[in-house]
């Protein structure tokens, strides 16, 4: 692992801004101010943060319905993101996007993206692009569990070898889509065993190991980089609200999500190995914690005192130009 | 001298010149090269009828061929777009739109206005539209009414190959993501063009032939019906003003209301199914805007409400033809 103290750092509090982000999120949507559908990332940390720490502006990511995690992860800035989702004017996405839309291409995020299984094909693109500006950038498309049966995933995955594309797929199996067991609803046993059928590598990773992860993902950008074409990535994991947010989640089992927290929590697995190796210390961590709180905290009291649109922004940016 | 060229060399040159100018225009398309991965020669095809033959030796790899995967090289035009090149996609035949319409509908459509204004995408989506080819159902629609329906998207339908040359070149240049379609049946048609480069603006309706009668609008294959209906007409004493509006989105609508305040008749040709159709969008909005104009009922002449046939004697039916269009004029005299 060749992470250094201040690398550590930045990983731990992008983790801890995704859940502090998410659990907020999920109390301010419980009390009707938070318009629309809410999909939360919680419990899947690692693997946005995994992956977007090799990443720089140049590189694009691609993200799902279930997006805030991969957003944050990328540097899209919070205080926008929570403005956006509630609606208001100085949002993200000037309150057009909302939770599913956020995007800031600047930060080389595509966009989380309301229809399962869309981003595979534009991250093809991204990563097209790439190799035409002879930037050296690489595309990750993060699907999830759902996404992976999608025939636009599977087309894209055929494509990226095919044109020997810098792109990586990250199937992110939080074991369901929206209710039903993705035991049941893929074919086969991992969903990184369909990398074989495409021509490129497949690697299973634990998901709420943080360090796998980044390991994972490092190997596979560096031989994107490098001209070494597509991997398929499949990150087992959790996640510890519903589909969305009002989803009693009677599918699930008894204490499934609670088991998970205290046996697995990315956060707490994160915690324990930089604390008994001596990388970082628990003060460390603990000052974190209480930043991050206090930006989320304000990043909440930021959207509600902000305007929400007016009439006059319904008709702009549909068109660069419309007569 | 006047050069002439077919529509489709005109579209050609068009892509070809573009591509010189600009290096992130890029172009990709099943069998847009063609031979790729066989022992034979490369550029072997051309595109399934030809239009991007010769491309490849001028410039390289900036033409793709794709395998048979249109969501995932639409998409993959729309997601470089989105990243700063100009890419040319070739969606072979409209009708396969629905095994990617996702990427243009819910994706290039959306990107600027759910990204608050923070996204261009400027892709050009080529596609073959129309009937007359003996290519039934799924190889014949007339679908640009979907496309005219989508905010986000503009919609080009050119009729002769210097609009081809013109349109297309307008269609690369521009920010907004741009469906072009074009009447496999106007390949071969041969017209004058002019050698340099030059762009067609959108929302400008070219008046094809000017009179005081009856406003005739007509797109893509249909202005040819409708200028032969007319020169019949024209023997009968009625004289027709032809009206070709070139893009369907945006939609010149002035040029078209101009025309009726002053026939106060309008008959309007659309090649696809009537539900939905442009016809019914033309008729609403000039009804709406210029019914104290109008001296009679807007009369539309479109495909009938069946997919399109295979045998030559229902084709023939489906597509809309001068008689009937010279029925419908005559029905408002």
């Amino acid at each position: 692992m060749n992470l250094n103290e201040a690398q550590l750092l930045q990983a731990y509090r992008k983790m801890r801004q995704i859940r502090a982000f998410e659990d907020r999120v999920h109390d301010e949507f419980a009390t009707g101010e938070i318009p629309g559908f809410v999909h939360l990332y919680a419990g899947e940390e690692a693997s946005a943060v995994g992956f977007c720490m090799h990443l720089n502006d140049e590189d694009r990511i691609a993200s799902t319905h279930r997006g805030h995690g991969h957003c944050i992860a990328k540097g899209v800035e919070i205080k926008g993101m929570m403005s956006e989702i509630y609606g208001r004017r100085n949002g993200t996405c000037a309150g057009k996007g909302g939770s599913m839309h956020i995007a800031d291409l600047e930060k080389g995020m595509m966009g989380a993206n309301g229809i399962v299984g869309a981003g595979p094909p534009l991250i093809c693109g991204a990563g097209l692009a790439a190799k035409f500006r002879k930037n050296g950038g690489v595309a990750i498309a993060f699907v999830g569990d759902g996404g992976s049966n999608q025939g636009t995933t599977l087309e894209s995955l055929n494509l990226a070898t095919v044109w020997n594309l810098p792109c990586i797929f990250v199937a992110e199996n939080n074991g369901y889509a929206e209710s039903t067991g993705s035991k049941w609803s893929v074919s086969c046993e991992n969903i990184a065993d369909r990398a074989a059928a495409f021509g490129m590598p497949g690697v299973v990773v634990d998901g709420h190991d943080f360090f796998a992860v980044y390991e994972v993902a490092g190997e596979a950008i560096k031989r994107a980089r490098e001209g070494g074409g597509p991997t398929l990535i499949e990150c087992k994991l959790n996640r510890y609200y519903g589909h969305f947010e009002g989803d009693a989640q009677t599918y699930r089992g008894v204490d499934e999500v609670k088991k998970v927290k205290e046996s697995k929590d990315c956060l707490m697995l994160f915690s324990k190995r930089v604390t008994e190796q001596g990388l970082l210390t628990q003060a460390q961590l603990d000052a974190i914690d209480k930043e991050v709180a206090a930006e989320i905290e304000a990043s909440v009291a930021h959207a509600k005192s902000s305007a929400k649109p007016t009439s006059a922004d319904l008709m702009t940016d549909v068109y660069v130009s419309y007569p | 001298m006047a050069r002439e060229l077919t529509f489709k060399d005109a579209i050609n040159e068009a892509l070809a010149q573009e591509m010189a100018r600009d290096e992130t225009v890029i172009a990709m398309g099943e069998d847009n090269v063609g031979g790729m991965g066989a022992e034979g020669e490369i550029d072997a095809w051309g595109g399934v009828l030809g239009v991007t033959k010769g491309l490849h030796a001028q410039v390289g790899d900036r033409i793709m061929d794709t395998p048979i995967t249109e969501s995932a090289f639409i998409g993959a035009a729309a997601g470089a777009a989105a990243c700063g090149m100009r890419p040319v996609a070739e969606l072979m035949f409209i009708d396969f739109m629905g095994v990617c319409f996702d990427q243009i509908f819910n994706q290039a459509a959306k990107f600027k206005y759910m990204f608050g204004g923070k996204a261009e995408t400027p892709l050009v989506v080529r596609t073959m539209i129309g009937a007359g080819l003996r290519a039934a159902s799924q190889h014949s629609q007339c679908l640009y009414p979907v496309f005219t329906h989508i905010p986000g998207l503009k919609v080009v339908i050119p009729s002769n190959p210097y609009d081809a040359k013109g349109l297309m070149i307008q269609s690369i240049r521009d920010n907004d993501p741009v469906i072009f379609c074009e009447h496999k049946s106007l390949y071969g048609l041969k017209g004058d063009v002019p050698e340099g480069s030059y762009a067609i603006p959108f929302n400008e309706a070219n008046v094809v032939r000017e009179g005081g009668d009856v406003t005739v609008v007509a797109m893509g294959m249909m202005v040819h019906k409708a200028m032969e209906a007319a020169s019949a007409l024209a023997k009968e004493g009625i004289q027709c003003e032809v009206i070709d509006p070139r893009t369907t989105s945006p939609l010149d609508l002035e040029t078209i209301i101009e025309s009726v305040e002053n026939t106060g008749r309008l008959v309007v040709v659309d090649e696809s199914n009537p539900r939905c159709s442009m016809a019914a969008d033309i008729s609403a909005q000039v009804t709406e805007q210029a019914f104290g104009s109008l001296r009679g009922p807007v009369k539309m002449v479109t495909a009938p409400h069946c997919p399109p046939p295979f045998s030559d004697v229902l084709e023939d039916l489906y597509i809309p033809s001068p008689e009937k269009i010279a029925e419908a004029v005559r029905a408002l005299k």
